[in-house]
C-alpha cells in the first residue's frame, strides 16, 4: 500500500476533519475560554474574569439543586433499568422448563413491542408522556379513577413532589426494551449446558439469575450502566420538553441550567462554565465506570 | 416423560405451557407457575408499552370533546381530517419533507466521510494515525450542550443559521466520533489477503475501497448507518439552537412546538394527530426490519 498512500489520505481524511474541527472541536474549545469570561450577549464585547464563573457556581443554589437531580437520576435509571432488563429478559430467553434456554411462546412479538419506544424520538415520546400525563384528559388518571384509585390521581407534572419521578419512569420505560434485547442477545451466548447442570443441581430460577446469570453477564451490564450513565448526564432534551426544569425547579437538570443561563438570560460565560462542570463530571463518571470495568476484567481472568 | 430427560424440547416446552396441571411432581408444578408468572409479568409490560402508543393513535381519531371527557373511551367515529388538519394547519408536512430532506444529507455526508475516514485510519500507517483517531474518538466524551453556545455562533459566521444545509453539516460532524470509531474497529477486522491480492491485480487505492473495502464492510456500515439513521431522526436540541425559522423545523422540534400551541388552543386531536403521523411511520418500518434493526443496534452498543 505505498503507491498513492498520500493522496488517498488527503482525500480520505482531509474533509472530514476540516468538518469535524469546524463544528466540533473549535465551538467545545472556546467553551472553555468563554466560561472564564463574562460575557453577555450577541456583541463581541467581554471581560476575562478568571474563576470568578466558577466561585460564582459553588455558591448557586439552582447548580446544587439540579445536580441533586442528576445524581438521582445517575443512581436510578440505571439500577431500575438494568433491573427490569435483566429480569425480562430472564422471563423471554430462559423459559421454558428449569432454566433451559429456549425461550417462552411469543418471546419475538414481546421483544418487538418492548424495543418499539427505542425507535421513537425524544419529542415523540416527551409530547406522548405529556399527555398521558395530562391531569384532567390523561389515559393514567382516566386508568386510576377507572379501576377505582381515585386517591392515586395526580397533577402528574405539575407537583414538585412526584414530577422528578414522572420523568424518571418515562425514561425507564423508554430505555428497559433495548436492555431486554441486549442481555437476551448476551444470554443466548451463554453455553446451555451451564443451565442445565444448574438445573439438575435443583436451583431455582432466581438462584440460577443470581448466581449464573448475573455473573455470566456481568460485562455486559457494566457497558449497560456506563450507557445509561451517560444518557442520565445529557438526556435532558426530555426534561426540556416535559417540564423545562419545573415546576418550581424540581425537574431541573445541569443540561438545562446550561440552556436557560445562556440561551434564556443570555449570560453566555456563567452558562458555559456550567457545561465546562458538567464536563468534568460526565468524564469522571466515565472514567471511574470504566477503570471499575478493567479491574473486574483482571479479577476474572 | 420423566422431568429430565425429553426427546423435543419444543414439545415439551408447549406442554408445560399449555398443561402444568397433568404434569406431575412439584418441580413441574413450580414451573407451571413460574410460567403463568412470567408471562403475566411479560404481559404487564408490554401493555404498559403498547397502551401509551395505541392511546395516541386511537386519540387521533377523536373529538376534542371525546379526548377531555372520556380518555378511554374508543372515538366515535372515524375523524381522519384530524390527519389533514395536522397535515397542512399544524405544518406535519413541512416538517416531514424538511426531516427528509436532512435527513438525506446528513446520513449519506456521515457514511461517506465516516467510513474514509475510519479505513484511512485503520489501514494506513502514517505519523500522527494516533492522534487523529483519538481526535475524534474524543468527541463521544463531551456531552452536547457542552457546545450550544458557541456553535450557534460558528454556524452564524459560517451563514448556515436557520438553513437545511447547515443542519446537515452539524449532523454529520456530531456523527463522526461514534461512526469513526465503530468502523475503524470493523475496518480493523477485515482480512488483509483480499486487499494484497486485489491490489496485485492492479487494482489502485481508490477502486480497492470502493470496490473491495466497501462491500466487504457492508455489515458494520448497515449497524452504524441504522445507528445513525435513529440519532438524527432523533435529534431536538441542536435543531431548537441553531432553527429559528418556523418554516425549517424538523419533525421533532415541529411537534414541540405544536404541542405547546395546541396546548393555549385546546386542540387537542390535532396534537394526537401530529403524533401519530409523526410516530406511525418510524414503527411500520421496525416491525418490517425489526430483527435487522435490533441487531444493528444491540451490535452498535456493544463495541
Amino acid at each position: 500500500m505505498k503507491h498513492g498512500k498520500w493522496p488517498l489520505l488527503a482525500t480520505f481524511l482531509l474533509p472530514p476533519l476540516a468538518l469535524y474541527a469546524y463544528f466540533v472541536i473549535s465551538p467545545y474549545a472556546q467553551t472553555f475560554v468563554i466560561s472564564t469570561t463574562d460575557w453577555h450577549g450577541l456583541s463581541r464585547n467581554y471581560n476575562v474574569v478568571g474563576l470568578d464563573n466558577f466561585k460564582r457556581l459553588w455558591n448557586d443554589e439552582h447548580i446544587w439543586n439540579a445536580l441533586l437531580h442528576n445524581l438521582w437520576l445517575l443512581l436510578l435509571l440505571p439500577v431500575v433499568t438494568i433491573l427490569l432488563g435483566l429480569f425480562l429478559a430472564t422471563m423471554l430467553n430462559v423459559g421454558g422448563r428449569s432454566g433451559r434456554i429456549t425461550g417462552v411462546w411469543g418471546a419475538s412479538v414481546y421483544k418487538l413491542i418492548y424495543f418499539a419506544p427505542q425507535m421513537l424520538s425524544v419529542a415523540v415520546i416527551g409530547v406522548l408522556w405529556t399527555e398521558v400525563y395530562n391531569p384532567r384528559s390523561g389515559l393514567l388518571n382516566a386508568g386510576l379513577r377507572a379501576i377505582g384509585l381515585d386517591g392515586l390521581a395526580q397533577i402528574w407534572l405539575g407537583d414538585p413532589d412526584v414530577a422528578l419521578a414522572a420523568v424518571i419512569a418515562v425514561m425507564v420505560w423508554s430505555n428497559v426494551g433495548f436492555y431486554v434485547v441486549l442481555f437476551g442477545a448476551a444470554m443466548q451466548s451463554v453455553p446451555k449446558d451451564i443451565y442445565e447442570a444448574a438445573a439438575l443441581d435443583g436451583a431455582s430460577r432466581f438462584a440460577t439469575m443470581f448466581k449464573i446469570t448475573v455473573p455470566l453477564l456481568w460485562d455486559t451490564i457494566q457497558v449497560a450502566w456506563v450507557y445509561l450513565a451517560i444518557i442520565a448526564m445529557d438526556s435532558f432534551a426530555l426534561v426540556q420538553i416535559m417540564t423545562r426544569g419545573g415546576p418550581s425547579f424540581s425537574t431541573d437538570v445541569i443540561g438545562e441550567r446550561v440552556y436557560d443561563v445562556s440561551f434564556g438570560d443570555s449570560q453566555f460565560g456563567y452558562g458555559s462554565a456550567i457545561g465546562v462542570v458538567m464536563f468534568f463530571l460526565t468524564l469522571t463518571i466515565t472514567i471511574v465506570a470504566l477503570r471499575l470495568t478493567r479491574r473486574e476484567r483482571i479479577e476474572l481472568s | 416423560m420423566s422431568t429430565l430427560t425429553s426427546a423435543d424440547p419444543a414439545t415439551e416446552a408447549a406442554a408445560t405451557r399449555r398443561a402444568p396441571a397433568k404434569r406431575s411432581g412439584g418441580k413441574s408444578l413450580v414451573d407451571g407457575t413460574l410460567n403463568v408468572f412470567s408471562h403475566g409479568f411479560l404481559l404487564v409490560w408490554g401493555l404498559l408499552t403498547a397502551l401509551p402508543l395505541l392511546w395516541a393513535v386511537l386519540s387521533a381519531f377523536k373529538s376534542d370533546n371525546e379526548i377531555l371527557s372520556d380518555p378511554w373511551g374508543l372515538p366515535g367515529s372515524l375523524r381522519w381530517d384530524n390527519f389533514s388538519r395536522a397535515w397542512t394547519h399544524g405544518h406535519i408536512g413541512q416538517y416531514f419533507l424538511n426531516t427528509g430532506i436532512v435527513l438525506i444529507g446528513s446520513l449519506t455526508l456521515t457514511m461517506l466521510l465516516g467510513a474514509t475516514a475510519a479505513y484511512a485510519l485503520a489501514r494506513y500507517q502514517f505519523w500522527g494515525n494516533r492522534i487523529v483517531y483519538f481526535a475524534f474518538v474524543g468527541g463521544m466524551m463531551f456531552p452536547v450542550v457542552l457546545a450550544f453556545v458557541p456553535l450557534f455562533f460558528v454556524v452564524r459566521d459560517a451563514g448556515m443559521l436557520n438553513t437545511l444545509p447547515g443542519l446537515m453539516l452539524v449532523y454529520t460532524a456530531y456523527s463522526l466520533p461514534f461512526t469513526v470509531f465503530f468502523l475503524t474497529a470493523f475496518f480493523r477486522t477485515l482480512p488483509t489477503a483480499v486487499s494484497e491480492a486485489a491490489l496485485i491485480d492492479g487494482c489502485g487505492p481508490f477502486r480497492l475501497f470502493f470496490r473491495v473495502m466497501l462491500p466487504m464492510a457492508k455489515p458494520g456500515l448497515i449497524s452504524v448507518g441504522i445507528f445513525n439513521f435513529l440519532a438524527h431522526w432523533n435529534q431536538y436540541l441542536l435543531p431548537v439552537v441553531l432553527l429559528k425559522d418556523e418554516n425549517k423545523y424538523v419533525l421533532a422540534q415541529g411537534l414541540a412546538a405544536l404541542a405547546v400551541s395546541e396546548g393555549y388552543r385546546g386542540d387537542y386531536s390535532r396534537l394526537f394527530a401530529g403524533l401519530t403521523l409523526a410516530m406511525l411511520p418510524v414503527l411500520v418500518v421496525y416491525a418490517v426490519f425489526q430483527r435487522q434493526i435490533q441487531a444493528g443496534l444491540t451490535a452498535g452498543q456493544m463495541k
